[in-house]
């Protein structure tokens, strides 16, 4: 709520029709803009200056602005989810920039997330992995063993919800050198890896995943660590550890 | 027009026993070949979903965002209540009952709120067994907390994403039944009209988001579970793209909308801090158990702290006005939702709103008491003797970080502000809305094969929502209700077989939307869709908001009448249909708006009293409390489209109450 | 869940393999070092001390089955990396205009492929250098000087004996090779100071790889944990500058030495 005066920046943005045409990065002036706005309030501003210019405006994805939801996704300034550690790009204010500032946006880049429009990708290669093992086979009904029945200890329970706050934004590809999804395949795969009710399905679930990963694309992981760096909810390298034995011990055995 | 609620017969606690063993069933071999479309993946469309999939229906699900996981239902923060008793404080299905119902302030049906209150356990175990990872304590157990001003310890949490973490694990179950070909899941597309056939929902119109193609839809049943309205008022807590379209479309087409008007107003929101700003955020409930709420008391320290000349720590206690200790003193900061919002307005009309945006609109919430008295119990803790006031004040704060650390950082993130050391500044923002598509006990709508679930329908808060009540609630219509209903009605439709999409109803429906889009695609207009919306939203929020009279509702009626005849005019959609258009897809989700705005002010100003979200100043009590009407408005206002939101019919479904004795609610 | 068989074609085995390779000539690395330490002692004793080395790890059969899987590991960790780089490339193919990787991760973490060709390229001319001269060349032969008589593969002098090619003829038998003299092509190479540099580069370039490589091995096999990890990545830094440093101050001392 300062009453900072308002920004001017240069903004170079990857406009790209549809998956099959040619993109390229647009040169945008947009002024005024309020330190205490949000990185996606300074895009609302933007296309409503290019509806009102009678142009096209640029098509990003986004939902509940509130860091949690997973949607947004944009490449900003050479980094996923722009400067700030532990943030969403919804979560990204204009004061982290300075008057005079040039801002590159470009959308995830991975074989894996091909491009549906200017800042979009198509993220359903995450949802396949999923399908392929994110679950533990119980049916609905009225009388499952209570949920005291099997005391957790904290501290897995605790690791396991770590493990499980991932938003699956794919952060962690687009900061990879390798596109890998390691990271985001690793914490799920955690979660119940940490869980009682997990071990049934394991085995199975640790094979499927990661071979689902690499059938959609996905690099292998180089360990570089910049998946944790970058992830807006600082899901731990620990993850991926764990897959990397869970995955070792399922297939020798 | 009828509303028959169906409750079922018999005394309140096994009513729901009963209609499961009376009701018709579906054999499994004939649910093959039976398809049920739902509507929305959160945790009522996401539980539902997955649920009649293992059953054995074929479904469909559709959802507007990339992924069923992003449904809104995953920003929800503070938990999920059950009577599971696991503290052993006393708690049980009847006092959960009680709790909703009185603080739903009397307007909501005791049948089905009992239902509520009986299947919750199972979600917890439900949910467990999934491997949804709930708050433990030492001993490996479940944890509770205690939550919106009950007695007793029963709400879960996973810290503060359950929303997310029940909403994945109901994703989770879809993906198993996704995987097996059973849920055959939609992303990117939004319903656009739903189609009757000889009176029975047949199916939907379905916008494929990223091609723009018109799609057509069939099956037996449908569901919509596709949320609440709650960005009517532009500014919201609800996600960018949460919207009335599904709801609203299933209204014109014979679903009628119940209690439109009870809307909550959550109290802990970070102020709005310009007229750029798309969107609201909910600082969690829990914060005001150790935060004191307050204004100036002069005028001026008000305006000098607007201006920037004055800083909060820097105004005497003597000078300040707590003004909820003040009016309340019993509960103090921790009153309901309402009061604590209704309160904070009043302080900011007066002229004592602490921020600087264009309405003034905001008040102090002060850890600065609780950092020292926790300062004061650690430093004691501690063995510390005669510990400076500097001490104290850093090993409060770290209490303090231990609590609410990563709402904190939240804050700072947001505002630049350090509320470790300067009181936090919080305002009211839109959050829930309790009223939507009026269901039957079985979550039907009044169109045959139509159901609602989750906030999407209007059944079980009344006027107000507890906190951590609507988590349960959308789980229990999802996991528990509607699986066992839905069947009732479906088992007169096994020898049906394949309902085709090429029939006359299927083409007017898919005409109408594509007319719709069409129209708005090459309207060439001048004013951007946004434009109508933040109108539409000063509208809402001044005139049928936290505190509504009979002048403003009348205005709004006109206005919101005036705005849509101008949106219709002048609104420019860029771009065209047959690709990814986020202005087409808000055009059409904002002109929806326009209408319902209308019929949520028509109900405000048809209900002549005041309860739970809903206030009008003309209904208080001498000490400016809200004045419930009992005797007159203890009824369910169920409103029928005839073809404009100004001729909907009025229908009222009395509410009895059997059970509970009607009262009062005092929190002073 | 179906069954599914993972092994040998995931990227995860590639990975096993490449951390496996990479740590065992991790310890390779140590024992090479081991024996090369033993050129910074001065003079003939040295000298001596080196060769008899040289020739032990010439010819005894358990060193032999050693150096084969030591190549073999090079070879394997080359070519896998390669495969792995390829899918690594392959996995994003358009890249970002721009790009800040430098505040997420290291620079030698994603430039392992650089630093392995790097090493590759200096492995070969390291093993041209010395190993295929001293095994395939005419190596110089130590031979008695200053009173000292020939020797023979153990060390011990011959008496009384000729050196013809470098085998030993005692009384019109032959007793055999008589060292070879690696330690002076050593010698001599480093007083090159441009295979000077080149040794000392190579090593910077191992440096760079280990650094990287390995904890990363560890980490592709699974094995983390709160408590050591930490430790391991101490370690590994402390590996990555101590191990290339050593090596590197061995052609440094013997040119300046010389």
């Amino acid at each position: 709520m300062s009453q900072a005066k308002g920004l001017n920046l240069t903004l170079k943005i990857w406009r790209q029709q549809n998956a099959k045409s040619k993109g390229k990065i647009e040169t945008y002036q947009i002024e005024n803009i309020s330190p205490d706005s949000s990185f996606l309030e300074m895009l609302d501003i933007l296309n409503t200056e290019l509806i009102d210019k009678g142009e096209i405006p640029v098509e990003f994805d986004h939902d509940c602005r509130e860091g949690i939801c997973g949607s947004c996704s944009l490449y900003i300034n050479g980094e996923p989810h722009g400067p700030g550690k532990r943030i969403t790009t919804c979560q990204l204010h204009m004061r982290s920039f300075k008057d005079g500032d040039t801002i590159y946006i470009e959308p995830w880049r991975a074989a894996a997330f091909p491009i549906v429009k200017d800042l979009i990708v198509d993220r359903s290669a995450f949802d396949r992995i999923q399908h392929a093992g994110g679950y533990i086979s119980v049916n609905t009904s009225g009388n499952t063993v209570d949920a005291n029945a099997t005391p957790i200890d904290k501290h897995d329970a605790d690791e396991a919800f770590n493990s499980a706050t991932c938003i699956g934004c794919g952060a962690c590809v687009a900061a990879c050198k390798n596109a890998s999804a390691s990271l985001f395949v690793s914490a799920k795969i955690s979660q119940y890896a940490l869980l009682p009710q997990g071990q049934v399905e394991a085995k199975d679930r640790v094979l499927n995943m990661v071979k689902q990963a690499e059938k959609e694309g996905f690099g292998p992981c180089s360990n570089t660590g910049a998946c944790e760096v970058e992830c807006p909810k600082g899901i731990s390298l620990e993850n991926i550890a764990r897959m990397n034995r869970e995955f070792l011990a399922a297939s020798i055995s | 027009m009828i509303l028959d609620s169906k409750i079922p017969e018999g005394p309140l606690k096994d009513k729901w026993t009963n209609h499961k063993n009376n009701i018709n069933l579906v054999n499994p071999a004939n649910k093959r070949n039976i398809d049920i479309i739902v509507v929305g993946t959160g945790l009522a469309g996401g539980s539902a979903s997955a649920t009649l999939a293992e059953l054995g229906y074929n479904v469909k699900s559709f959802c507007y965002q990339d992924s069923p996981r992003r449904a809104h239902s995953i920003a929800a923060q503070g938990g999920i209540n059950a009577a599971k008793n696991y503290q052993g404080d006393g708690d049980s299905t009847y006092r959960l009952f009680y709790d909703t119902i009185k603080g739903g302030d009397y307007r909501s049906r005791e049948a089905n709120v009992y239902r509520l209150a009986e299947v919750s356990a199972s979600i917890i175990d439900q949910c467990v067994a999934q491997g949804v990872p709930f708050a433990r304590d030492y001993g490996g157990l479940l944890d509770n907390r205690s939550f919106g001003g009950v007695l007793v310890s029963r709400t879960f949490y996973a810290k503060g994403q359950t929303g997310q973490q029940l909403l994945l694990g109901a994703y989770s179950a879809m993906n198993r039944q996704i995987a097996k070909g059973k849920i055959k899941m939609y992303n990117r597309h939004e319903m656009l009209d739903v189609v009757i056939v000889d009176g029975k929902a047949r199916g939907i119109i379905a916008r494929n988001l990223v091609t723009g193609e018109i799609e057509r839809h069939s099956a037996h049943a449908v569901v919509l579970a596709s949320g609440g309205y709650g960005n009517v008022f532009f500014l919201s807590t609800n996600a960018m793209g949460s919207n009335v379209t599904a709801a609203w479309k299933a209204h014109k087409k014979g679903a009628v909308f119940a209690n439109p008007c009870y809307t909550q107003i959550h109290p802990t929101c970070i102020p709005v801090h310009g007229t750029q700003q798309s969107k609201l955020t909910l600082m969690s409930e829990s914060l005001r158990n150790d935060g004191r709420i307050w204004v100036p008391k002069n005028l001026e320290d008000a305006k000098a702290v607007r201006e920037g000349k004055l800083k909060a720590v820097d105004i005497k206690e003597e000078d300040r006005d707590y003004y909820l200790e003040r009016r309340y003193p019993s509960f103090g900061n921790l009153v309901p939702r309402d009061v604590a919002s209704r309160a904070a307005k009043e302080r900011c009309d007066a002229g004592y709103g602490v921020v600087a945006n264009d309405t003034n609109e905001g008040v102090f919430l002060d850890f600065a008491s609780a950092i020292m008295r926790y300062g004061k119990e650690e430093a004691h803790i501690k063995g510390i003797e005669n510990p400076s006031n500097e001490e104290i004040r850093k090993l409060g704060e770290k209490v303090i970080e231990n609590k609410y650390g990563n709402l904190f950082e939240m804050y700072m993130q947001i505002t630049d502000e350090n509320p470790y050391k300067t009181p936090m500044k919080i305002y009211p923002a839109v959050h829930y809305t309790m009223g939507g598509i009026w269901v039957d006990y079985n979550l039907m709508t009044t169109v045959p094969g139509l159901y609602a679930t989750g906030e999407a329908n209007f059944s079980d808060h009344g006027a107000n929502r507890l906190g951590a009540s609507a988590l349960m609630q959308g789980l229990a219509d999802g996991y528990f209700v509607l699986p066992y209903t839905i069947g009732d009605y479906l088992a007169n439709d096994i020898r049906t077989g394949a309902i085709p999409t090429n029939t006359p109803e299927f083409d007017a429906a898919e005409k109408k939307v594509v007319d719709e889009i069409n129209k708005l695609v090459n309207n060439k207009g001048t004013k951007s869709v946004d434009y109508f919306h933040k109108k539409l939203g000063l509208i809402m929020w001044n005139k049928v908001g936290m505190s509504r009279t009979t002048e403003g509702l009348k205005e709004a009626i006109q206005e919101i009448s005036e705005l849509r005849e101008q949106f219709w005019k002048e609104v420019r959609v860029p771009g065209s249909a047959d690709d990814k258009n986020s202005e087409l897809e808000k055009a059409g989700r904002v002109a929806d708006f326009l209408e319902l705005g209308e019929l949520f002010a028509r109900d405000a100003l048809e209900r002549e009293e005041s309860c739970g979200g809903h206030f009008r100043e003309e209904y208080k009590t001498e000490e400016g409390e809200a004045l419930r009407r009992d005797d007159e408005f203890a009824y369910v206002s169920a409103w029928e489209y005839t073809g404009k939101p100004s001729e909907a019919i009025l229908h009222k479904e009395n509410l009895n109450f059997e059970n509970v004795e009607l009262k009062t609610r005092s929190y002073k | 869940m179906s069954e599914s068989k993972g092994l040998i074609k995931s990227h995860l085995v590639k990975k096993y393999w490449m951390a496996f390779t990479g740590l065992f000539l991790c310890l390779f690395l140590v024992g090479h070092l081991a024996g090369n330490l033993q050129l910074f002692i001065p003079g003939y004793s040295g000298q001596l001390q080196f060769n008899e080395y040289a020739v032990f790890m010439t010819t005894n059969p358990l060193i032999k089955i050693m150096s084969y899987v030591t190549y073999f590991s090079i070879l394997f960790h080359a070519v896998d990396g390669l495969v792995i780089s390829i899918a690594n490339k392959k996995a994003r193919p358009e890249k970002y205009a721009y790009s800040k990787p430098g505040n997420n991760s290291i620079w030698s973490s994603r430039n392992m492929g650089i630093l392995g060709t790097v090493i590759l390229v200096y492995i070969v001319i390291h093993m041209q250098n010395f190993w295929y001269k001293f095994k395939f060349g005419t190596p110089p032969h130590m031979t008695a000087e200053d009173g000292v008589s020939p020797l023979l593969q153990d060390g011990t002098a011959v008496k009384g004996g000729i050196v013809e090619n470098g085998e030993v003829m005692l009384n019109g038998e032959n007793m055999g090779a008589v060292m070879g003299d690696l330690y002076t092509i050593v010698l001599e190479s480093f007083q090159n100071p441009i295979i000077v540099a080149f040794y000392v580069l190579g090593m910077i370039a191992i440096g760079f790889h280990l650094v990287h490589g390995f904890q990363s091995g560890f980490q592709s096999l699974g094995l983390r944990n709160k408590k050591y990890t930490p430790i391991v990545s101490k370690l590994g830094y402390a590996f990555a500058v101590i191990v290339p440093l050593l090596f590197a101050l061995i052609p440094i001392y013997m040119f300046i030495a010389a």
